[in-house]
């Protein structure tokens, strides 16, 4: 069995983000980059699956070149070997592009689960696992709090507003998960020994079979007309509880109306 | 005029609430028209918010399948009419028909907007709420999910025209089959990403047993119940009523958040709420810049007091 595990590099979670002030771009320099938090769930997931089925995980990642950072951080966690796509003509590229250049990079390898995050915590958009399994046409198996893989059938639990889905669908499957499915390793020595001889192949856009034209900033399906920060709240009113607090607050709900 | 398409969001066979904002929306980008996914659905409700048309898919199936074939759908209606937008609701499905709609209709999609312009104009609030941006669709059919509780519904009669469509099923949208449906104790209050009013607790709730007071005071408002991450973590409440970055986005009118000291994974997941009230013991908790009103207070005295009080005036 053969496992793609798509990683991102975001701005640490717990950072305040800004856009660059050239081109509304997230910022990425000035802030201290990681895994993004949820594809460690993903990487887990995959090890997980990859153990019982004594398959192969492969960490595959879009972005600049220090995003090969996240690739090793997943090849240290136990993935194999890694793929970086990167490529100066895709920076600024949007969610269609990047699952274009993905499902491109993906679809001829021979695996057997692609396997997501559920979001990125810098985009927060979660749609690009439905994209890539949109573009190679393969079952959406996304926001999965369980994944079961049983022979050329993969099942998941699939979170809703309501409580769960019970899906299945044919591998190869695209599959996101959601945090609390597992709980994701810490690398080990051993594992970041292992890591500096593990191989990652650096693929560049012309050897995806995608046109620069399809890709980047200038290639954006929406643009940006403006950013500007959020206009500072008014200062609110803040007191001290002496005894009355519960009561000072229904009385400014009655004010406003709520109750 | 173009049609605008509305994709109507449903539970337990009704019309839910942020599908009649986004026809309220629609009427100002061209003629809404809504579209239903969902056999047996009353389509009074969208007449009476103002859908001149009513497009109704005739298959059956369309639900037993993950996504796709409301993807199908809306991608036949798009080539069939030429909308000037399509709007859909910013869930978790919603913006996952809307990514795989836009790569089928080569489009482009803006997700999570707040408000739309008349020449389709998205407001996003980005980075927990600390960045407006406005965006706009350049290529293909403007796709926007717009978060619930965004603008108000506003009732505007309409002709209504119930229109059937037949549906075709593409292979690739068949290929994620729904084989059972699992629904979790709701306690009777509203969907979180819908309500009206949510009220949350933190790390200051202390335990699983501190949500008894949470709940009380949500019940007493007819809210839903949030969380922040601290409190999903240690298992104190689900982790389905986690509220921020990793949770669900939620944007009411009143958000009271109790014991949460507002770190930018929580107010990612907040910040837009309309009116926000703050109970907290740290008086230097950053949850209290975002307060209209805010106690510096111990919760378990100050919201059973609330509670207390919101009944009595409710008489």
């Amino acid at each position: 069995m053969k496992i793609a595990v798509c990683v991102k590099q975001v701005p640490d979670t717990w950072a305040e983000k800004k856009l660059s002030d050239s081109d509304n771009t997230l910022d990425r320099a000035s802030v201290e980059a990681v895994m993004n938090e949820l594809d460690e769930y993903a990487v887990e997931e995959a090890l997980l699956i990859s153990e019982a089925n004594d398959g192969e995980v492969v960490a595959v990642s879009m972005g600049p070149e220090r995003a090969e950072e996240t690739v090793r951080k997943a090849l240290q966690m136990g993935a194999d070997s890694g793929i970086h796509i990167h490529d100066e003509s895709l920076k600024g590229s949007d969610a269609l592009a990047t699952s274009l250049v993905l499902a491109e990079v993906l679809k001829d390898r021979g695996f057997d689960l692609i396997i997501f995050g559920s979001e990125s915590t810098d985009a927060r958009m979660s749609v690009v696992p439905a994209m890539v399994a949109e573009r190679l046409g393969r079952p959406q198996l996304t926001f999965a709090n369980k994944v079961d893989v049983d022979g050329g059938t993969v099942k998941i639990q699939r979170l809703t507003d309501y409580g769960y889905d019970e899906v299945e669908g044919a591998s190869p499957a695209v599959v996101s998960v959601v945090e609390k499915i597992n709980e994701p390793r810490y690398p080990s020595f051993k594992g970041i020994m292992a890591a500096k001889k593990k191989p990652i192949e650096t693929v560049a856009l012309a050897e995806s079979g995608v046109d620069a034209g399809q890709v980047g900033l200038g290639a954006a399906w929406s643009e940006v007309a403006s950013a500007a920060p959020r206009p500072p709240k008014a200062a609110g009113v803040k007191i001290d509880d002496e005894g009355a607090g519960g009561s000072k607050i229904a009385e400014f709900l009655s004010e406003q109306k709520f109750i | 005029m173009s049609e605008v398409l509305v994709l109507v969001e449903t539970a337990d066979g009704a019309v839910k609430k942020v599908s009649l904002e986004l026809l309220t929306l629609a009427r100002g980008i061209g003629q809404p028209a809504a579209v239903v996914a969902e056999a047996g659905i009353d389509p009074a409700s969208l007449a009476e918010y103002g859908a001149e048309t009513i497009y109704v898919a005739e298959a059956a199936e369309l639900n037993n399948y993950v996504v796709g074939p409301k993807v199908d759908l809306l991608a036949q209606l798009v080539a069939e009419k030429s909308p000037a937008a399509v709007l859909i609701p910013s869930t978790a499905e919603g913006k996952e028909i809307a990514g795989r709609l836009a790569v089928r209709a080569n489009s482009g999609v803006i997700t999570d907007a707040v408000a739309i312009a008349a020449d389709g104009t998205a407001t996003q609030s980005i980075f927990g709420g600390s960045i407006i941006v406005e965006s706009k669709v350049s290529t293909g059919t403007p796709i926007i999910t717009v978060r619930p509780n965004s603008s108000p519904a506003e009732p505007a009669p309409a002709a209504g025209t119930v229109v059937p469509v037949q549906v075709e099923l593409s292979d690739g949208s068949t290929a994620a089959k729904v084989t059972n449906r699992v629904v979790a104790e709701q306690g009777g209050r509203p969907e979180l990403a819908e309500a009206a009013v949510v009220v949350s607790g933190g790390r200051g709730v202390g335990g699983e047993d501190g949500f008894g007071v949470i709940e009380a005071l949500a019940d007493s408002l007819g809210a839903a119940v949030g969380a922040s991450r601290a409190a999903t973590d240690a298992g104190w409440y689900p982790h389905q009523y986690q509220v921020g970055q990793t949770g669900k986005t939620v944007s009411p009118n009143l958000y009271i958040a109790n014991g949460i000291s507002g770190a930018i994974q929580h107010r990612a997941g907040m910040q837009t709420s309309k009116t926000i009230v703050v109970v907290n013991k740290d008086p230097e908790a950053p949850i209290f810049e975002l307060a209209d009103f805010g106690v510096v207070g111990d919760l378990f005295s100050v919201v059973p007091q609330l509670t207390d009080e919101i009944k009595t005036r409710q008489g």
